[in-house]
């Protein structure tokens, strides 16, 4: 393993960033996601602020893990990781990267601006299957914190959302 | 430490808590599959805000506190949670009426503590904030449901709310370390937001056929100063059987 130089900059850091995956949407990493907030180098010491997407999300966690694992396989040993809270992540963060890709992977993406009060409304969700707008909400719930449950009205498969926020 | 500051933190964090176990006890046992993941991702956001809120309480008391040895090695009468979120759940409808009118208050409060003076519990309540208004479309939308639903719905709801409206009171009294908190800004001004929530739960009860409760209702108190119903201690002997059984333990 190479040992890390002292011309390491931020910009290399969020280069490995991209290479962390989300566990539960692995076609997405963290900086797809945009849950990274900052990354400071401060005397060889790099320090990693991530902000959750949800509150309860158990992800969160496992992400932090795999953030230090990359780094340290990178030859890093001196990391710190920061939660930080406000301002609060939105799905306006998510890159428009990761928006294809969660389509390509059958997952809507987010549509729309967060807060603006039609996302809860009359919102039209295109279905990442057949590209029907011709969809139902079945749940706002869904198998994680951050998606529904749609089912397309054409193809009839059901599909996850995830929800503006 | 800022004892007032400590306990009101811990106040917010015990809500969420309780209430996020009491929702969870539903995880399996949903009525069917897409209520049973909506209550218990309610739950699941619950348990996270009280997790940030419990956090902040272990660095404001310092080391030994962690937020594990707040929630598993605390007893009963040091819990500052409200009445509502102790409550058994009963059956669906009361849960969710508990839940509705516990989610209206929740967001209500909320809505006002993200311009806390104190940064961090503004920081949490932003954090939070959309996630409660999640908790109360789904719950109101279920309200209106079983209360315009079929004779039994409606009369299971009605039933239900005999039995939870004297726990709403307790919500809009005023604990000593919120206004200790008050001077500084750092709590919310409970009769500030008491008008919003009556006019939420008005409104979703017209819909619902429901009529709102008299309101010379006697109310029971005593959540946020540690008297507790005995439902607590039950929750409380699963909850932490295993760091009472194992003390210490990690994994």
């Amino acid at each position: 393993m190479e040992k890390v130089t002292k011309n390491i900059t931020a910009e290399d850091i969020w280069k490995i960033m991209e290479e962390v995956y989300d566990p539960e949407i692995p076609v997405l990493s963290v900086t797809d996601l945009g849950i990274i907030r900052d990354i400071k180098i401060i005397n060889k010491q790099v320090e990693i602020v991530i902000t959750p997407t949800y509150s309860g999300c158990p992800a969160m966690d496992f992400i932090a893990t795999n953030i230090r694992m990359a780094l340290l396989q990178t030859g890093f040993e001196n990391i710190k990781i920061t939660r930080q809270l406000s301002p609060a992540w939105t799905t306006d963060w998510m890159s428009e990267k990761g928006k294809e890709k969660l389509q390509a992977y059958g997952i809507a993406p987010p549509v729309g601006k967060s807060f603006d009060k039609a996302y809860l409304d009359d919102l039209k969700v295109e279905c990442p299957l057949c590209h029907s707008i011709n969809t139902k909400l079945i749940s706002q719930f869904g198998s994680t914190a951050c998606k529904a449950l749609y089912q397309c009205n054409d193809c009839k498969e059901p599909f996850d959302y995830f929800k503006c926020h | 430490m800022d004892y007032p500051l400590f306990e009101y933190t811990m106040h917010l964090a015990d809500d969420s808590l309780i209430m996020g176990h009491r929702l969870s006890e539903w995880t399996g046992h949903g009525p069917m599959l897409e209520q049973d993941i909506a209550i218990s991702n309610i739950a699941l956001d619950l348990i996270g805000q009280s997790r940030n809120f419990f956090q902040y309480a272990a660095a404001l008391k310092g080391s030994p506190a962690t937020e594990d040895t707040l929630v598993y090695l605390r007893d009963a009468h040091e819990f500052r949670n409200l009445l509502i979120t102790e409550i058994p759940n009963g059956d669906w409808s009361k849960t969710i009426l508990k839940l509705f009118l516990f989610s209206s208050y929740h967001y209500f409060l909320y809505q006002k503590l993200i311009y806390s003076y104190d940064k961090q519990l503004a920081a949490i309540a932003e954090k939070s904030l959309k996630e409660l208004s999640y908790h109360v479309r789904w719950s109101s939308e279920w309200v209106v449901r079983l209360g315009d639903g079929t004779k039994e719905s409606n009369r299971r709801i009605t039933l239900a709310l005999e039995e939870v409206w004297p726990y709403t009171g307790e919500m809009f009294v005023i604990a000593d370390f919120e206004k200790d908190c008050r001077y500084k800004n750092i709590s919310v001004d409970l009769p500030e937001i008491q008008e919003d929530w009556q006019e939420k739960v008005k409104g979703v009860f017209e819909e619902a056929t429901l009529s709102y409760p008299d309101k010379n209702i006697w109310m029971h108190q005593g959540g946020k100063t540690g008297i507790h119903t005995e439902h607590l201690g039950y929750i409380l002997a699963e909850m932490q059987f295993l760091q009472r059984a194992y003390p210490g333990c990690e994994w």
